[in-house]
């Protein structure tokens, strides 16, 4: 019953989707209203259908229903209620279908948000959106069906389809393989849903870009609605990118957090080109230039996000993420190249026509503008270098026939200096006028930032940092973060005159949300920048085999090892787990317990490794079990790493999508918002200008 | 067609400093700092590619020999030792031919091949893969020592489900009983 329910809203939303695709783009041909207005609603109904289909998946998944080959592999009877539930990701085919109920999500935000203000770009909203959509329904209903079922023939072969095959009767298993052990992991539960977010959320911007390119409506609307849609799905990366790195760390037993494998660069690069359009995206806002470049920023970050998608599932990279292939590769590159192709297309179209012609010519070389561009160059390189450096062994095979690969030692070195280059223009950028700044207006505004990262560059020489490479990256991400807090600092001054500071400080960062925003985002990425260069530099790392009382000592702390213990866990597992006391200096700090879990039900990648750590703001004290005497269980070997900074990568997380959400955050009055902002304008100005 | 020209009327109302001079010095600005950025990455390839090849090839050229590559082989289960102490793995992996849309038929294929070339496998200061097992397909940055072993740094693991996980094995049973 439920599997036909599934099956039956899966074909309907199918159908609906292509429908509001022909509709939508009969209507917006032949300007009949009554057409877009019927796309429109077969678009919206998806979203009810394909709610009821992954309920009914997820319904299926509680029960238990095994004779459904997804809910075979991805869940078993002892497995946690929570689990279960969020099996409906745990898989290829119930992700897509996750995918694709996420999908229809956002475009029915999208339609429903922005159908007053953006009406004339939505008929071709709805048929770029749901043409997307179609496509990853074709992919569940034909491909790879989340509600396939085992049956057995008559000769006792079992076959797998969507509906009885004649002269076979259901096959029902007594129970599933359950869940990827590496997906139990509560970051992992998250980690996926919120990267999706991110890589449909970059699908509705692309919408409005298309629509806009379709229909020749070129003038700001696109732009509001495409930017703050981007701002959306920029904040489910980021959220989606930092739960992966927590995850790898916590459960990958990597000692780090990032390993420039290739599909994290997959879901790295739209972040990248995301980014850049946000910055530029400013100056089409202000000066109505760059109309060009940012409709190609769109388009490539929709490009990317499919690539991210097809590269993660198609297993044409070697990755840690290679669990997730599939036979949807093939079809997957085909869609990917007809988006390509329609979308530079029309954009190369207008291009020509004159249609995207900037109203403006850079005027100074320092200028908010050119900095903004020096700083999308920048982040175009770091983009063209990590795209390369993740596809080079499928380039470097077609060209010249030999399988070339370039390790985390290439992206280190390619990318240091284009993220140095980043924090030098984070720290020039909100100081500079639009137009034109001279340099000595510009020195005078920096001074004092610039000499409070000289003092915190003496500081650390002084505590014996000697590491050049660190004292740079330190001065450099200090040097921006410093010029963040003195332009926040100058702002609430200014306004703390008439008002108490702290209500100064809420007015300023409510009134100016963009602003104020996009500082607290610049302060999250110095953070996170602070953590990146301690623990990648300073990282510590050593390890040794234990008798039981026997201890090490890293860094200033000291390790004992003081027993093994057993224990299984409701759902199967058998964890072998070391109680280890830690010492800083003399003091008992924490008792950890490192461990490893054994799936003896999985049937692959039955093991895994999670570590246990002692955290401070200052550094982590990570411990992985790596393996121990079975019999006597009297010796335990260690692998030990002390990671400082570290957790300001989390921090700075935080801060980040706290920043974005203020940035993102509706405007409930835009028309009292426009006038405050000139209020503010008028008061403290252009901050190089005072 | 109208838009277009109210644009360009703008543009030239507009009083600006980008007078011939000035563009070129964008210009010349621009192609420095793209030539800076093709600089570092052709010499970051340059200095850190790795050839990435096959147990057989690595057997054959011997021009490869001590320099850091990458190769990829089946691990073959029997062979694998782990030494806690020293957190030593060593383990011996066989030539996949062809990698085929059936990987796990292909790894076990190579492994259960008695004539396909093999090549004995060190990985110093690792803890004990998850997923290093029989029938894997193994990935290893490092390099052939004179004495014919391959002494890794980096060891990376892909475990193919498909092959034996087509069909529930409970299935018979169930309906059996």
């Amino acid at each position: 019953m439920l599997v036909e329910l599934g099956i039956i809203t899966t074909v309907l939303a199918l159908v609906l989707a292509w429908y509001a695709v022909l509709a939508g783009l009969y209507g917006a041909q032949t300007r009949r209203d009554r057409w877009v207005l019927s796309a429109r609603n077969a678009a919206l109904l998806t979203w009810p259908l394909l709610t009821v289909a992954s309920l009914a998946l997820i319904i299926s998944q509680i029960n238990g229903d095994f004779q459904i080959e997804y809910v075979w592999s991805t869940t078993e009877r002892a497995a946690d209620l929570f689990f279960k539930i969020t099996a409906l990701w745990g898989g290829q085919a119930g992700s897509l279908l996750f995918w694709s109920w996420l999908m229809s999500t956002f475009a029915a935000g999208a339609l429903i948000l922005n159908w007053r203000s953006e009406r004339r770009l939505m008929p071709y909203v709805i048929v770029f959106s749901m043409a997307t959509l179609g496509f990853f329904l074709i992919l569940n209903v034909l491909v790879e069906s989340p509600f396939a079922r085992f049956w057995q023939t008559a000769n006792g072969e079992v076959v797998t389809a969507v509906f009885q095959p004649v002269g076979t009767f259901p096959a029902i298993p007594q129970d599933g393989r359950g869940l990827n052990p590496l997906l139990r992991h509560p970051g992992m539960v998250i980690h996926p849903p919120t990267l999706y977010l991110g890589y449909v959320g970059m699908v509705i911007p692309w919408a409005f870009a298309m629509a806009a390119l379709a229909s020749g409506e070129l003038s700001t609307s696109w732009i509001r609605a495409t930017r703050r849609w981007t701002l959306v799905a920029w904040l489910f990366l980021s959220l989606g990118l930092i739960l992966g790195g927590r995850w790898a760390y916590d459960v990958l037993g990597w000692g780090g957090y990032w390993g420039w494998d290739p599909v994290e660069n997959a879901a790295l690069l739209p972040w990248l080109t995301g980014t850049a359009f946000l910055h530029s995206v400013m100056i089409q806002e202000k000066k109505g230039m760059l109309k060009v470049w940012n409709m190609a920023l769109v388009i490539i970050s929709f490009i990317l996000v499919i690539l991210g998608t097809f590269s993660t599932r198609s297993g044409i990279v070697s990755s840690v993420h290679s669990f997730a292939q599939s036979p949807i590769g093939p079809p997957m590159f085909v869609f990917l190249a007809l988006a390509s192709v329609v979308s530079i297309g029309l954009w190369l179209y207008r291009w020509q026509r004159g249609e995207l012609a900037s109203e403006h010519h850079l005027e100074g070389w320092l200028s908010r503008e050119s900095l903004f561009i020096l700083n999308n160059m920048v982040f175009m390189a770091i983009t063209v270098a990590v795209f390369w450096g993740s596809y080079a062994p499928i380039f470097t095979e077609l060209f010249i026939g030999e399988k070339i690969t370039l390790g985390p030692p290439y992206f280190n070195s390619v990318t240091a200096p284009l993220f140095g280059a980043l924090f030098i223009l984070m720290g020039l950028a909100p100081l500079s006028a639009w137009g034109h700044t001279s340099l000595s207006r510009m020195g005078r505004a920096m001074l004092w930032p610039f000499l409070a990262a000289v003092g915190l560059v003496a500081i650390l020489l002084i505590f014996g940092m000697r590491d050049v490479g660190a004292l740079l990256a330190f001065g450099l991400a200090g040097f921006a973060g410093f010029v963040t807090l003195y332009e926040i600092w100058r702002g609430v001054k200014a306004r703390a005159q008439r008002e108490a500071w702290a209500v100064a400080a809420w007015k300023l960062f409510g009134r100016n949300r963009r602003r104020y925003g996009g500082y607290l985002i610049h302060l999250g990425v110095v953070v996170i920048g602070i953590g990146v260069i301690g623990s990648t530099i300073f990282q510590q790392e050593t390890q040794r085999t234990l008798a039981e009382g026997q201890s090490l000592t890293l860094g200033r702390y000291t390790m004992i090892y003081d027993r093994l213990e057993r224990a299984q866990a409701t759902d199967g597992r058998v964890m072998t787990i070391a109680n280890v006391e830690v010492y800083d200096g003399s003091q008992l700090v924490a008792v950890l317990r490192p461990r490893q879990d054994f799936f003896p039900n999985a049937q692959d990648m039955n093991t895994m490794t999670i570590a246990g750590s002692y955290s401070t703001i200052e550094n982590d004290f990570y411990v992985l079990l790596v393996a121990w005497e079975e019999i006597s269980q009297a010796s335990a070997t260690f692998k030990v790493y002390l990671n400082p900074l570290v957790n300001l990568v989390w921090w700075g997380g935080l801060l980040l999508m706290l920043g974005t959400a203020v940035a993102a955050w509706p405007d409930q009055d835009r028309q009292r918002q426009r006038v405050t902002r000139r209020i503010e304008a008028g008061e403290h100005g252009s901050p190089a200008r005072t | 067609m109208t838009q277009t020209s109210t644009t360009w009327e703008k543009s030239q109302a507009e009083p600006t400093l980008a007078s011939h001079g000035s563009r070129r010095r964008f210009l010349i600005g621009g192609v420095a700092i793209l030539a800076a950025i093709g600089f570092l990455i052709v010499n970051g390839t340059l200095s850190n590619a790795q050839y990435f090849i096959t147990v057989d090839e690595l057997l054959t050229r011997s021009e490869l020999a001590g320099q850091t590559i990458r190769i990829s082989g089946a691990v073959i289960g029997d062979t694998i030792r782990y030494d806690s102490d020293t957190l030593t793995i060593r383990f011996t992996m066989a030539n996949i031919p062809e990698e085929t849309d059936n990987l796990a038929l292909t790894l076990h294929e190579a492994v259960s091949d008695p004539n396909a070339s093999r090549i004995n496998v060190v990985v110093e200061n690792e803890p004990m893969p998850d997923l290093l097992q029989n029938e894997a397909q193994a990935i290893l940055t490092g390099r052939l020592s004179p004495d014919g072993t391959f002494y890794a740094d980096e060891l990376l693991l892909k475990c193919p489900t498909r092959y034996e996980e087509a069909l529930p094995s409970q299935v018979e049973e169930s309906s059996a009983g």
